[in-house]
C-alpha cells in the first residue's frame, strides 16, 4: 500500500482502523517530495522539516486525547498567494520574494483549528496571472503527466503537487479558471466555489470581485470534505455570504436520475480540440446512461465573457497591486533619487512582464475618457452574463462544458503570446463573471495520455448538485484506477 | 473698473474627522497622539490580502451630519476607490464615495455681511478614510510614515459655490463646526487636524459667468482661511484688471508671508480612476433606520437659540453667541440650573469668560472651571458677599486654579464689607480728606459722588459694598 496514493478519505479510514499513524502520512509525503520535487518543481517554499515535527506533535496529542479534530495530522499544500503567518507568501513574484505575512488568512486559521499540517507553499503564475505557471518568478512547474508540458495555471503548483502525490490535497485560487484549468491539465478535481462562499481574507487580491479560494483534490469526496472545512461566513470579508453551514459530503448520493444537464453549444465550437470534444461526448453519454437528461442549448453571451473578464480583472488588479510600491514591504529598488523613481523603479523591477501588462491594461480601462467605453461597458455585459446564466438555471440543474479547449500544452509554446494564453481561460471565465460554482473533474485522456477535464457549472450556492453530479460520474468512470501520470 | 465691481465666489470642501472609537475599516483605535504606528493592523497597513469592513458607526454619524444640515439621505449608496500613489496612502487608493454619496442637497443657514439670513447649499456629504502622516526628518534623516491616522473616518462636506465673502466663509465654517459638535459626530479640533478645509476661490463680475478657481488645500485655521480668501480676491481681481488669464490651479497658502503659491496646475491634474470598491457591499439604508436617527438627533443650535429667546428672554445676539458653542451653551444651562440668574450667567460667559478665552487663545471646551463654580460665584454676587469687581478677580483665579469660589474669597480675604458701621467709618474718613468734593457736589457736580465712591473702594481694596457706599455718601452729602 502506497500511502501517498490514497485519497484523504481513505487515509482517514486507515487512521481510524489504526493501519497507519499520523506520522506515517507526513513521512510518506516528505519522502515523496524528496524524491520527486526536483522533477515537478511544485513548491516555492517546502516546509518538510516543520511538517515532520508538527506531525509528531499532533500524533502525541491525538494519543493523549487533547486533539480530537477529524482532520488532525492530515497534510495539505497551499498556493503561495494565501497568507501564512511566519512563512513566506511570495505570490511567485520578485516583489514579495522575502515577504512574510504578519497574519494568517481565514482559511489557514480553519486548517490550523483542525491541526492540519502545511507541507509547503506552492508555485503559481505571478500574482495568479497566467494559465501555465510559467509566469512564476521562481521556476516552471512541470505537468506530472508529461514533464515537457505545463501544469496549467495559475494554481499549477497546487494541481501538479496533488497529481504527483506530493500533497494529498491543496488549496488554490480561481479568478478566471485558475483552479479548474490546472486541475483539468493535471487530471485532478478542482472546484471554484460560489463567489462569497469562502472567505477571501488573507488571499492576496488579484481581482476582488472574481477571486475565490478552492480545493484541488484527488477525487470528488475529498473535494467536498475540504470545501466543507473552508466554506462559511467570515466577518473579516464583507463579500462573504452568511449562509447556512453545510456538510458537502452528504450531497454525494451516487445518483443523477432525473438530473437536468444543459450543454451550451458555444463551448463546443471552434478552437475546442477534437479529442476534448470526443471525451466530453462520451461523458454526456455516460450521464444519459446514469439517468440524467441532457440537452443542448445556446448561451450566446458567452463569447463576450473573455473580453469582459480581462477588462474587469485587469481594472481591479491595477488598483489591488498599487500597494506594492516599495514603501512598507516587498521589493524596493536600490535605484532612486526621488519619490517618483522609488515608486517607478521598484514596480518596474519587482513585477514580471505579464503582471505589468495587466496593470497597464487595467489602468487604461479605468482612465477618464475610456472608463465608459471599457470598464462600464464590461460591467453592463457582466450583468447580462449573469442574467443568461439565471435563465439557463431555470431550465437546467447543471451546465456541462469542457474545462479547457485543449489538454496541457508544451512549456514555452504560449508564454510569449499573451492572447493565445488568454484563450486557455475561455471555458472558465464566464463562471467567475457570474459568480457561480463550477467543478472540473477528469473525463479521460487523449491519445498522448494527457488528461481531459469536464466542467460542471452549478447555480449560486448550489455546490451540492455539481459535487453529486461529478461524484456520480467519477464512480462510474473510475479515472484514478485507469490512468496515471508519469511521475507520482 | 473698480474692485467693488467684482464679486468673490467661494466654495468649501470641509473634512471632519468623525469621533468614532475605531477606524472606518478596521477595529484600530482612532485616538490622537499615540506613538507612531501603534494603532495599526493588517487592514490599515494595507498588508497583502487584508480586507476592509465598514464601521456601521461611520454611516450613522454621516447620516446624522446629513440630517443636521438638511440633506437628503441616500437609501442606496456605495464606496468607491480613488487611486493615486503617495507614501502616506498605504493601499495606493483611498476608499471614498464617488457618484453615490450618503447625503446630498442640504443647506446651512448663516448671516450675510449685512446680517440677513442666507442659505449656503450643501452639494454632498460623503464618507472616506484619512491617510497616514509623513514625518520629515523628525526621527533622523529622511521621511518616515506613521499610519496611526490611516483609516480614521472622515466626512467630506462639499458646499455649493454660494459663499460671497471671507466673512461668510468664516461664519459658514463656524456654524458647520458648531453643528458637528452639537450632534457629537466630530470634536472638530483644528489643532489636531480633525477639521480641515479645501477652499475654492474665484472672482467674476456679477452678471458674468464664474471665473476659473484657485483651490487651497488642507487649511486648518479659520483665520488663515479668511486671510487666504482676502489675498486671493485681491490677487485675482488685479490679474483680471491687468488682463492676466487665471487658470484652474491648486495653491498653497503661506501663513508667514501671507501669500498663496501655485502647487500644480491643470496640466498635472491627477486621474483618480474611481471605480466601485469591490471589497465592500452596497450601503442600503431603510426608512426606519433614517427615521430613528432623525428622531434621536440632539437639539441643534438654531432651535436652542429660539428657546433662549423665548424662555430666558435673552437678546438675539446673546442667544446666538451662546449657542454657537455647544460647550458654552451647555455650561450656560448647567450654571443657570444652579443659580437661577440667566442674565448674569449669559453676561459672564459672553463678556469676561469669552474675553479671557480670547486672550489665552483657548476654545470654550478648554475652560478649566465647572459650571457649578461659575454659578456659585454668581450666587455670591447676588447675595452681596462679593462685588462685581471682586468677582472679576475671582474669575481670573478660577482660570488659574479652579476651585470653589467661596474658598477663593476666604483665602484671599475678598469678602465684601457690608457692615454698616465699618462702611460709615470709611465714608466719614473719605469725606474728611476730600472737602473740595463736598463743595463740588453741592455746586451740582454729580461726578464728585463717583469720585468719592471710587476713593472708598480703593481704600477697602474693592471690598466695600458699592450700593451701601453710594447710599451713605448721598445721605451725608445731603445733610
Amino acid at each position: 500500500m502506497e500511502i501517498t496514493n490514497l485519497t484523504v478519505h481513505e487515509l482517514l479510514e486507515k487512521l481510524q482502523n489504526k493501519e497507519i499513524s499520523i506520522t506515517d502520512i507526513t513521512k510518506s509525503y516528505v519522502q515523496n517530495i524528496n524524491e520527486k520535487e526536483k522533477e515537478v518543481q511544485a513548491f516555492i517554499t517546502p516546509l518538510t522539516a516543520q511538517a515532520l515535527e508538527q506531525a509528531e506533535e499532533v500524533q502525541k496529542k491525538v494519543e493523549e486525547g487533547t486533539i480530537t479534530s477529524e482532520l488532525a495530522g492530515i497534510p495539505i499544500g497551499i498556493k503561495d498567494n494565501i497568507c501564512t503567518k511566519g512563512v513566506k507568501t511570495t505570490c511567485a513574484s520578485k516583489m514579495l520574494e522575502n515577504f512574510v505575512s504578519p497574519y494568517d488568512a481565514t482559511v489557514m486559521e480553519k486548517l490550523q483549528k483542525e491541526n492540519m499540517i502545511n507541507l509547503g507553499k506552492l508555485n503559481m503564475d505571478e500574482f495568479a496571472m497566467g494559465a501555465s505557471t510559467e509566469y512564476s518568478h521562481f521556476q516552471k512547474t512541470k505537468n506530472p503527466w508529461n514533464l515537457n508540458t505545463v501544469p496549467g495555471g495559475s494554481s499549477g503548483g497546487s494541481a501538479a503537487a496533488v497529481a504527483a502525490n506530493l500533497v494529498p490535497w491543496a488549496l488554490g485560487s480561481d479568478t478566471g479558471g485558475s483552479v479548474r484549468q490546472p486541475a483539468s491539465f493535471c487530471g485532478v478535481v478542482g472546484l471554484k466555489p460560489t463567489y462569497g462562499l469562502v472567505s477571501r481574507y488573507g488571499l492576496v487580491a488579484f481581482a476582488s470581485s472574481l477571486d475565490q479560494i478552492g480545493p484541488i483534490t484527488k477525487d470528488v469526496r475529498d473535494n467536498a470534505m475540504l470545501l466543507t472545512l473552508i466554506a462559511g461566513h467570515d466577518e473579516k470579508d464583507s463579500t462573504s455570504m452568511n449562509i447556512e453551514k453545510k456538510d458537502y459530503t452528504k450531497a454525494l448520493k451516487n445518483d443523477v436520475k432525473g438530473l437536468k444537464i444543459g450543454v451550451p453549444q458555444e463551448f463546443f465550437g471552434e478552437g475546442i480540440n477534437k479529442e476534448v470534444k470526443q471525451k466530453l461526448g462520451q461523458a454526456i453519454e455516460e450521464y444519459k446512461n446514469l439517468g440524467a437528461t441532457v440537452e443542448e442549448f445556446s448561451l450566446d453571451i458567452a463569447e463576450y465573457s473573455l473580453a469582459t473578464y480581462y477588462i474587469i480583472a485587469c481594472a481591479e488588479a491595477s488598483s489591488n497591486l498599487g500597494r506594492f510600491d516599495g514603501i512598507r514591504y516587498g521589493y524596493r529598488s536600490p535605484n532612486f533619487t526621488n519619490l517618483k523613481e522609488l515608486f517607478v523603479n521598484s514596480r518596474s523591477e519587482g513585477f514580471g512582464a505579464e503582471v505589468k501588462r495587466r496593470i497597464i491594461l487595467g489602468t487604461y480601462v479605468l482612465s477618464s475618457g475610456y472608463y465608459d467605453a471599457y470598464y462600464k461597458k464590461a460591467q453592463q455585459v457582466r450583468t447580462l452574463v449573469k442574467k443568461e446564466f439565471d435563465k439557463a438555471f431555470e431550465k437546467y440543474d447543471v451546465l456541462l462544458t469542457p474545462t479547457s479547449p485543449t489538454v496541457a500544452f508544451e512549456i514555452g509554446t504560449r508564454s510569449n503570446n499573451p492572447l493565445e494564453m488568454y484563450l486557455a481561460d475561455i471555458c472558465t471565465v464566464s463562471v467567475n463573471i457570474a459568480g457561480l460554482p463550477a467543478i472540473s473533474v477528469p473525463c479521460g485522456v487523449d491519445s498522448n495520455n494527457m488528461p481531459i477535464g469536464m466542467q460542471l457549472i452549478g447555480n449560486k450556492f448550489d455546490e451540492e448538485t455539481i459535487l453529486n453530479a461529478a461524484y456520480t460520474y467519477e464512480q462510474k468512470a473510475k479515472f484514478r484506477e485507469n490512468y496515471h501520470p508519469v511521475v507520482y | 473698473m473698480l474692485k467693488e465691481d467684482y464679486e468673490v465666489v467661494i466654495g468649501l470642501e470641509v473634512h471632519a474627522e468623525l469621533s468614532t472609537k475605531t477606524k472606518i475599516f478596521c477595529s484600530c483605535p482612532t485616538e490622537f497622539g499615540a506613538e507612531p504606528n501603534t494603532h495599526v493592523c493588517p487592514v490599515c497597513m494595507a498588508m497583502p490580502g487584508a480586507l476592509p469592513v465598514l464601521n456601521e458607526r461611520v454611516v450613522e454619524y454621516a447620516v446624522k451630519a446629513g440630517l443636521a444640515t438638511n440633506c437628503t439621505i441616500a437609501r442606496d449608496s456605495k464606496n468607491d476607490r480613488k487611486n493615486y500613489f503617495y507614501p502616506d496612502l498605504p493601499k495606493s487608493y483611498q476608499i471614498s464615495q464617488f457618484d453615490k454619496p450618503l447625503c446630498e442637497n442640504g443647506y446651512i443657514e448663516i448671516e450675510d455681511d449685512e446680517g440677513n439670513p442666507k442659505k449656503v447649499r450643501i452639494l454632498r456629504i460623503h464618507i472616506e478614510e484619512d491617510a497616514g502622516k509623513l514625518n520629515h526628518n523628525e526621527f533622523g534623516e529622511g521621511s518616515l510614515v506613521d499610519l496611526n491616522r490611516a483609516g480614521v473616518p472622515l466626512i467630506e462636506i462639499v458646499s455649493e459655490p454660494d459663499i460671497r465673502s471671507s466673512g461668510e466663509a468664516d461664519r459658514y465654517l463656524k456654524k458647520l463646526k458648531s453643528i458637528l459638535q452639537y450632534i457629537e459626530v466630530s470634536d472638530c479640533k483644528m489643532q489636531e487636524g480633525s477639521l480641515r478645509a479645501d477652499v475654492n476661490v474665484s472672482v467674476h463680475k456679477p452678471n458674468e459667468p464664474f471665473g476659473e478657481r484657485h483651490e487651497m488645500k488642507n487649511m486648518n485655521s479659520f483665520k488663515s482661511i479668511q486671510r487666504a480668501i482676502e489675498y486671493e480676491r485681491e490677487a485675482q481681481i488685479s490679474d483680471n484688471e491687468n488682463g492676466v488669464k487665471i487658470n484652474r490651479e491648486t495653491m498653497r497658502w503661506d501663513d508667514v508671508s501671507g501669500k498663496t503659491f501655485s502647487m500644480r496646475d491643470k496640466e498635472d491634474a491627477q486621474d483618480y480612476r474611481y471605480f466601485p470598491e469591490p471589497d465592500l457591499v452596497a450601503i442600503k439604508l431603510s426608512e426606519e433606520y433614517i427615521a430613528n436617527i432623525q428622531k434621536n438627533l440632539p437639539e441643534l443650535p438654531e432651535s436652542r437659540k429660539a428657546r433662549y429667546l423665548e424662555e430666558y428672554k435673552l437678546s438675539e445676539k446673546d442667544s446666538r453667541m451662546l449657542t454657537a458653542s455647544k460647550y458654552l451653551s451647555n455650561m450656560f444651562e448647567e450654571a443657570l440650573a444652579i443659580c437661577g440668574n440667566s442674565k448674569a450667567v449669559a453676561n459672564w460667559l459672553l463678556s469676561d469668560v469669552s474675553r479671557i478665552l480670547n486672550e489665552k487663545e483657548l476654545e470654550p471646551d478648554q475652560i478649566p472651571f465647572t459650571a457649578e463654580q461659575l454659578a456659585k460665584m454668581i450666587m455670591l454676587i447676588d447675595k452681596g458677599t462679593i462685588s462685581s469687581a471682586i468677582a472679576k478677580k475671582v474669575l481670573e483665579e478660577l482660570f488659574e486654579t479652579p476651585k470653589n469660589p467661596e474658598e477663593i474669597i476666604q483665602e484671599k480675604g475678598w469678602i465684601q464689607i457690608s457692615d454698616e458701621g465699618a462702611i460709615k467709618e470709611v465714608v466719614m474718613r473719605i469725606l474728611e480728606n476730600n472737602p473740595q468734593s463736598i463743595i463740588d457736589f453741592k455746586n451740582g457736580k454729580d461726578r464728585a459722588l463717583g469720585f468719592l465712591v471710587g476713593q472708598a473702594m480703593k481704600e477697602t481694596k474693592g471690598k466695600a459694598n458699592p450700593q451701601m457706599l453710594n447710599q451713605m455718601f448721598l445721605e451725608e452729602l445731603k445733610k
